[in-house]
Parts: structure tokens; sequence; C-alpha cells
């Protein structure tokens, strides 16, 4: 191990005021040294925001570089080079962490400020998109109601994740069976697993390349050369999205059949049981919570993918029950084109407001997901101790 | 119930490794017999070919026949599945299927098979599987209950009632008290007395005190060396094999000499 | 049962009866998921062959034919440039920062909020990447415009900081977005690994008196080393797909070394803004362009892979 190197290097520690107190505290800094730095840091900074007049975001920086340069040069000072570098790098963490912090707090308390006024409003969850023209939001932007919602966003995120679901989940939950329990380890199964990691990198929006590329090819072999846009519907988008949640179907299955001991798997066939009932009835039982919250998180990722549903069901404005007919809404597509296209060019403001509206939907749809996925896996888990 | 077993030249290989060469041995309906010997020795992976559990294992497989009365189990065309349904199974560590109850673990067999059953018949197989295994007085007020909520030794007689539940002809214990107390370890012991009069036990224990409690013969296992092939070195009856065994590797290893 | 103690082959073997139909239900079963794993071998072959077959008119086609009038390489070099000029100020600006932050999560954050924290990263790697966009194109864009003007005044005679946008819809604000995307999937990674580290090195280094970054220079990223890697690779992957972040933030234009104004795009843009209006040899282009982007994404995670098997033998992870 390298530390000791470093060891060897180190200065003895000085002995000061070994009289006074615990000789085990001699040589460090007092507790109150870190607290004092923050404070005289805080305090050079706020006098420049004051002389120089500059905003408070230079202010904080100039701040944490003196506390990061001030509190690693006490430290050194007192306690010795490795206690320095070990001060100087723990600051770095805590500032990681704070400035991290920054952007997420900020996103987050966007959204909620921005979306909870066009949530609360009557008829936003319950109204589509059509008959909404620029004169209404012109009038809103002037004071008046806003009008329209998401209804036919949320049904259309519905419908093509659902169809989604039960397009890779059987196909997921068959070949991770298949590469754990069936392949022993053949040259069959290293190839699988290596498309599977392939296919977890396939950017989103060219999975929706290929699901519209691929239903287009189809139209036009039906129709003998003129697809007519036909392509653009539900199932399409239903197909790019499983062609991104089937690898991590595989992958979180695959993982939890691994965890069954294959203790449970050998009393089984000791009991004179078949190997697919003893899939059937022992073995997914028993990882059954894993692969619950795992499908859980696969779909709380693919509701909230845009790219490939804006290139393969398009925008719409009404409601559409249909998936295989017709342009279909979905709530991150509605936000794009609200931004993006405004109802009313000239009055983008109602159109914004229903963007953040749709936007608090999706964050709440997608943490109430992974909320769920959480409830699942500790819940249903098999008990290993009795209670 | 309960047949005979014999093995005739049983070679057993992992991929092309040998390890257990040239078994021949006959255990008699109705009697416990224990084999023992040096950890490695191929014991376990013997008792394992006596219901095929060995193709568990890829690339694992066996030359030789092993017979169960005058049917060889090797022969093409029988299912393995068929011979695990004859010679039942208990394990080293107890195995009690989790997301199972302690009545549906006991069940277990003809649950999962599709095998339909009466209720009542279900209730009386529960209590006679278990009044077998010594565990229904202790479980027949919380058979709803999950069958991992029992103590260790508990659940290994809950995974013997549930290996007799089907009505085997042969029961396999490998190492069955290796990971129990000494007081489970008592019960499972006085279990084992019980069973041999309606089955074939053959047991595989680490413990020689063990062995010479509860078997009535006694096989002694052992190898020549790391990488070379197990031998059945001895099998006779329990007390000639511990007082006066006839082969001198025998006498080391039960005077402790080894192993 | 026979008296004989040998059995000759053919005789009744009673082992040999029924289970047929059990059997059966073996084999259906058996050949139903291994169909199920072939379909992934054939539906990702299928998606391989319909892009190569898609691009290719637009690959081969005369300057004047391509919607741009010039070949297609030199419209695609550009779009190429950018997102990898998009996601490599994305990495470098996350890694260090996620790396702090999955450290603060497993080592140094009171034992209280470590949990909690970690469970609200995870939270943040599950945000659509659309909110992202739209918080970067009202917010943090808007928010950035007066330091933006602050870089072309004071540093101005660098390229990279020419003339500044009004609204901060910029490639380098489009890079920060995609920096804090990638910020939580990688903080994830790394936590996971980090908390794995044995804790037996840890104190083995703790009892030699090392100090808490002693140990885990020492201690934590030998064995997390490769983790770290495939996090990394796993941001990367994830930034030069991303595509809502970038069409929403990114003022799209040509090709420009100015980071702070108008210009510059990146291929899942170029995609997402042009193809549900595009057909015949546009609509080439753009496949073309996709399968040129997955063909880098695919270099990438084959490179991460290539680098945590040269590397795993030193890793300590075993």
């Amino acid at each position: 191990m390298s530390t000791t190197t470093e060891t060897s290097q180190q200065s003895p520690r000085p002995q000061r005021s070994a009289a006074s107190g615990n000789t085990l505290k001699a040589g460090q800094l007092p507790s109150w040294s870190r607290a004092a730095t923050l404070a005289g840091s805080l305090a050079v900074s706020a006098v420049i925001f004051l002389v120089a007049g500059w905003n408070w975001v230079p202010v904080l920086l100039v701040a944490a570089l003196l506390f990061l340069v001030a509190h690693s040069a006490w430290t050194f000072a007192v306690e010795g080079r490795r206690h320095g570098q070990d001060a100087f790098w723990g600051t770095v963490v805590w500032m990681a962490f704070l400035l991290a912090l920054i952007p997420l707090v900020s996103i987050v308390w966007t959204v909620v400020a921005n979306g909870a006024p066009t949530l609360v409003r009557p008829g936003f969850l319950t109204h589509d998109m059509a008959g909404v023209t620029g004169v209404q939001d012109r009038l809103a932007q002037r004071g008046g109601d806003l009008a329209g919602g998401i209804q036919h966003a949320l049904v259309g995120s519905l419908l093509i994740t659902l169809a989604a679901t039960v397009i890779s989940v059987p196909i997921g939950l068959l070949t991770s069976i298949w590469l754990v329990e069936y392949s022993r380890g053949s040259w069959l199964s290293r190839t699988i697993t290596f498309l599977v990691d392939v296919m977890t990198g396939i950017p989103s929006i060219v999975a929706g390349l290929f699901a519209a590329g691929i239903m287009m090819v189809f139209f036009e072999w039906q129709s003998g050369g003129i697809s007519g846009g036909r392509q653009t519907m539900g199932i399409t988008a239903a197909i790019a999205l499983s062609v991104l949640m089937i690898p991590v179907v595989v992958r979180t299955t695959e993982e939890m059949l691994r965890v069954v001991p294959n203790e449970l798997r050998e009393a089984s066939y000791a009991l004179g049981i078949r190997k697919w009932r003893t899939i059937f009835k022992v073995v997914i039982p028993t990882a059954i919570s894993g692969i619950a919250s795992g499908v859980t998180l696969a779909i709380a990722r693919v509701i909230g993918e845009t790219a490939p549903i804006l290139v393969t069901a398009g925008v719409a404005t009404g409601t559409n029950w249909n998936l295989f007919h017709g342009w279909m809404m979905t709530l991150p597509v509605y936000i794009y084109r609200q931004l993006v296209n405004p109802t009313a060019p000239a009055a983008p403001d109602p159109s914004t407001a229903r963007a953040w509206g749709a936007a608090l939907v999706l964050i709440i749809v997608v943490m109430g997901l992974n909320l769920l996925a959480r409830v699942i896996a500790r819940r249903f888990a098999p008990k290993t101790l009795g209670r | 119930m309960s047949k005979r077993i014999q093995a005739k030249d049983v070679n057993v290989y992992y991929g092309d490794f040998l390890a257990v060469e040239g078994v021949n041995i006959e255990i008699e309906p109705r009697t416990v017999t224990a084999f023992i010997g040096p950890s490695g020795c191929g014991k376990t992976t013997f008792l394992r070919t006596i219901n095929r559990m060995h193709e568990v294992i890829p690339g694992a497989h066996v030359k030789g026949e092993v017979l169960l009365d005058n049917d060889n189990i090797y022969e093409s065309g029988v299912d393995p599945v068929n011979v695990r349904g004859l010679v039942g199974m208990v394990f080293q560590r107890p195995n009690p299927f989790p997301t199972m109850s302690i009545r549906d673990n006991v069940l277990a067999g003809y649950k999962i098979n599709g095998r339909r059953l009466s209720s009542r018949a279900a209730d009386e197989l529960v209590e006679k599987s278990l009044t077998g295994a010594n565990l229904w007085k202790e479980v027949k007020d919380r058979l709803d209950q999950p069958g991992s909520g029992l103590s260790g030794g508990q659940q290994q007689r809950l995974c013997i009632a549930r290996t007799i539940a089907v009505e085997p002809e042969v029961i396999l214990m490998d190492e069955p008290c290796s990971a129990l107390d000494p007081i489970s370890t008592l019960a499972i012991e006085d279990l084992i007395e019980e069973l041999k009069e309606q089955y074939t036990v053959v047991i595989v224990t680490h413990n020689m005190q063990q062995a010479a409690r509860v078997s009535d013969r006694t096989g002694f296992f052992n190898i020549a060396g790391t990488g070379k092939p197990g031998h059945l070195i001895e099998y006779d009856d329990t007390e000639k094999i511990f007082s006066n065994p006839s082969n001198k590797q025998t006498e080391d290893y039960v005077s402790g000499r080894f192993g | 049962m026979s008296e004989t103690t040998v059995t000759p082959p053919e005789t009744r073997n009673k082992l040999t009866g029924g289970g047929s139909a059990g059997r059966a239900g073996d084999k259906i079963f058996s050949g139903l998921t291994l169909a199920a794993g072939i379909l992934i071998f054939v539906v990702l072959a299928v998606v391989s062959l319909f892009l190569v077959l898609e691009a290719l008119p637009a690959m081969t086609a005369a300057p004047d034919q391509i919607t741009s009038h010039q070949s297609f390489w030199s419209y695609v070099a550009p779009l190429v440039v950018g997102t990898l000029i998009a996601s490599a100020i994305a990495l470098v600006v996350a890694t260090p920062i996620a790396i702090g932050v999955a450290l603060f999560i497993s080592h140094y954050a009171p034992a209280r909020i470590s949990r909690t924290v970690g469970y609200v990263v995870d939270l943040l790697a599950a945000i659509p990447s659309v909110v992202y966009g739209a918080w970067g194109y009202l917010v943090f864009g808007p928010a950035l415009v007066p330091g933006y003007k602050w870089l072309h005044e004071n540093l101005g005679f660098i390229p990279v900081f020419g003339q500044p946008s009004a609204t901060g819809r910029t490639l380098l604000t489009a890079s920060l977005v995609l920096s804090v995307m990638i910020l939580p999937i990688i903080t994830a990674q790394c936590r996971e690994i980090f908390i794995q580290t044995p804790s037996l090195h840890q104190e083995a280094a703790l009892a030699l008196g090392a100090t808490k970054w002693d140990m885990i220079r020492a201690a934590v990223f030998p064995f997390a080393r490769n983790g770290i890697i495939s996090a990394i690779m796993l941001g990367l992957g994830r930034a030069l797909g991303e595509t809502m972040a970038v069409t929403l933030v990114l003022s799209a234009g040509a090709l420009t070394p100015n980071l702070i104004g108008v210009g510059n795009n990146t291929i899942p843009a170029e995609i997402a803004l042009n193809f549900p209006e595009a057909f015949g040899m546009r609509q080439s282009e753009l496949i073309a362009a996709g399968l040129i982007l997955f063909v880098i994404t695919l270099l990438v995670n084959m490179l991460a892979r290539w680098i945590v098997s040269r590397y795993s033998e030193f890793s300590g992870a075993n």
C-alpha cells in the first residue's frame, strides 16, 4: 500500500502545550478552527461583495476557494503534510456535494413552483388540446383562464408504455431464463449476453429511427411502394421503447435469477419435479420481487423518453385511444412541443405553463414508479428469517 | 416400499476428470448405510449418482450401472425425473422453499408437479408426513406460516417431511446434520432410526460417531491424492468397520490417524 | 421385477415408462426461452441491417443530391464534432464532481443523511431528459448569459469565448445540462463500488495510521478503478445519445469554435429536429447520421469493456 511511503516522509508531530490537557490532543487544530475559517472566508468575500458590487455567484465562489485554501493551509501548518492533504480533499468532497446540489435543487424547485399552479387548475388532467387555439392563449396571457390540458398525452403515455411492457417483459424474461437456466455457458449464450450489452448502448433516438423505419418498410411492402405515413402510430413507438426496455429487463432478471440459491433448484429436482415447473414454481417466485422492481424501473425509464416517440408516434392535439392508427401524444413530447411550438407564438406563456404542469405530472409519475419499485423489492422479498 | 440399490462398476466423471472409480456396492432395503471418508473422496459425488442429481452439474456423467431392485437408472430412455421421484434427497443445509408456507413445502412435490389432491387428502398427507418427520406437534398450529421461519433443525425435518411426502423408495442424505446444533442433530438421528422401517436410507457424514450411532452398514471412501479418483475402500457392517476393519486405510481413518 | 441380477437390454425397465408428457413440457419451455434469446439476436441484426441499407443511399450519393448540396461526409462531420465536444465537456465537468459526491455519500456524510442522499441521487437519475431540457432552456441558459458576457469581455481572445449568445442557448450550456444529467448516473455507479470496498482493506489502512484521504487513496480507489471507468463510460454513452436536452437547449447552427454563441449541433438533435418532416434522401441522410452515432456509442462501450478487462487482474476486486 502506498500509504507507507507517505508515513516515512511525515514530519514528527510538534509536541506543543503538552502540559495542559490531554497529550493525545497535542499538535491538533482546535475544534473551532473549521468554523472560524469558514466565517472568515465568508466575511472577506462579503466585503468584496460590498466594495466591488459583484453578484452573489462569484462571491460564493471566492468564499469557497478562500475556505479551501485557508483551511488546508492552517491544517498543514499545525498538523503536517498528510493531515493538510486530508483536510484539502475532505473539503473538496464536501464542496462537490454542495455544488451538485445547486442544479438539482434548482430543477426540482423550478418544476414544482412552475408546475403546481397549472396542475391544480380544474380540467388540466381531463381536457386535451383539441380546439385550443392561439386566440384562447392570447386571452390567457392577458389574465384569462388557461385552456386545454394533458388528457391526450396521459392516454398516449399510458397506452404506449403499456404496449412496450407487454412486448418486452415476456421476451426479456424468457431470454434471461434461457441464459441462466438452460444455456450452460455456450457460445450462443455469450453472444446473446454481448448483444444485450450492445442493445443497452443503443441511443434512444436510434431506437426510434429503427422502429419508424421497420414499420415503414412493412407498409411499403404491404401496399406496394408507398407507406403513406401510416407507420406513425402508437404501436411503432411501443416497438421503439421495447428496443430500449428489453435489455434492461434481461439484465435485471438475469441478476435476480442468479441470486436464487442452487440449493432450492436441487431441492426441487430431488422431489422429482421437472425443470420447467421448478423454474415457474420455485425459482421465479423466489426472484419475483427483484424482477418486478426491475421491470418497474425499466417502465419508469422509458415513460420519460421523448426522442424515439417524436419520430415514431408524431404529435397530436386530440385524445387517441387506438394504438394501431393515427398519431399519438405522450407527456414528454407534449412538454417538448409546448415549449418549442407554442400554441400562440406571440403569447407563449400559457404554453410554457402547460409544459411545466406536464413536467410536474411526468416527474410525479416517474418518482411514483421508482418508489413503487422500492416498495415491491422490500415488501415482497421472500422472508429468510421468521417473523 | 423400499428398494435394494446395486451399483456395478460405477465411474463418475466431471468432464474428462474421473472423480470416482469402480464402485461396486449392494445396499439392502430397510437399512441405514453410512458413507464416511475424508473431504473430497467422492462420497457425496457417488451419493448424487444414485438419484442422478449429479447431472445438474454441467459435464458430469456416469459409466456403469446403478440398479434399483432390477431396473438400471442409467438405461437409455430412463427419465431422471422419474428416478428422483423414487429416490429422494436431503441436503447439507436445510433448504425449505422460502416463498411457501410449511404446509405448501410439504406438498411441494405434488403441487408443483401439477398433481391434484383433494383438500382432505392433502391435509392427511401433510399430517402423515410431518408426523413421520417428528415435526407435527411443533408446527401443527402454524402450518400457514413461512417454512423459513423455523429453526435450523426444524427446517431440516421439514425438508425430510417434504421428501417422504412424495413416498420415495430410498432416501439419500448428504451430511444432513452438519449445519445443525447437537440437540437438532439428535432429533434427526432419532428420525433416521425410524425412517429405516420404511425406507432404504443412505447417509453421507463427516462425523464418525454419527455413522456408528445410526447406521447398520458403513462404506469407507478414500483417495490416493488430489487429482486421483475416489474409491470405495471397504464396505461392511458398521460394527466391524469401527471395531475390526479388514483394510489398513480404514483402520487408520476410524482410529483418527488422518482425515 | 425379475429375479435376474443383470438387466438385459430391452427388458421392461419400469423406470422408462410414463412421463413423456412432462418431458415434452420441458422441451417446449426450453425451446421457448431459446426462441426469445434468438429473437433478440434477430432484432439486433435487423436493426443494423436496416440502418445500413437505409443509410447507404445517402452515404454514396453525389453532393448535389444531398439536401445541403455537399457530400454526405462534409454534412455529417460537423455534427460528429459537435456531439463529441458536447459529450467531452459534459464528461470533464461531471466526472470529478460525481466522484466527489459518491465519496461524500460513501465515506464523508454523516451516516444518517448518507442513505437519504444516496436515495435522492437515484431519484434524480430517473428524471426524464425532457425536464432537464426544459430547465436548461428556460432557467439555466438565461442564468448563464451574464457569465458568458464576462467570459467574452475578459477572455475573449480565446476562440471558444467568442460573441456571446443573448439567450444562453449555446453548446456550452447544452454540455453543462448534459453534465448535470449524467452526474447522478455516474454518482450512483461509483457509490455502489465505493460502498463495496472491503472494509478489511480500509481498516488495515486506518490501523496503519492513515488519514481518511490516505485510506481512500490506498484502499478505495484501487479497488474501485474499474467501476469508475465503467461508470464514466456509461455516462459518456448517455451523453452521446442524449437528444432532448440538446434539442431544447441548443440554438443550432453551423460548426463554430465559439462555445458560448449561437451555432453547433449534435447528431441526435439534428435527427430529432428534422426527422418528422423528412422523406426520401433527407430521411436517408438522417438515418445515416443515426448509424454513425450508433457506431460511436458501440465503440465507446467496447473501449470500456476492453479497459476493464485489461486492468481487471490488478484491481483487487476479486
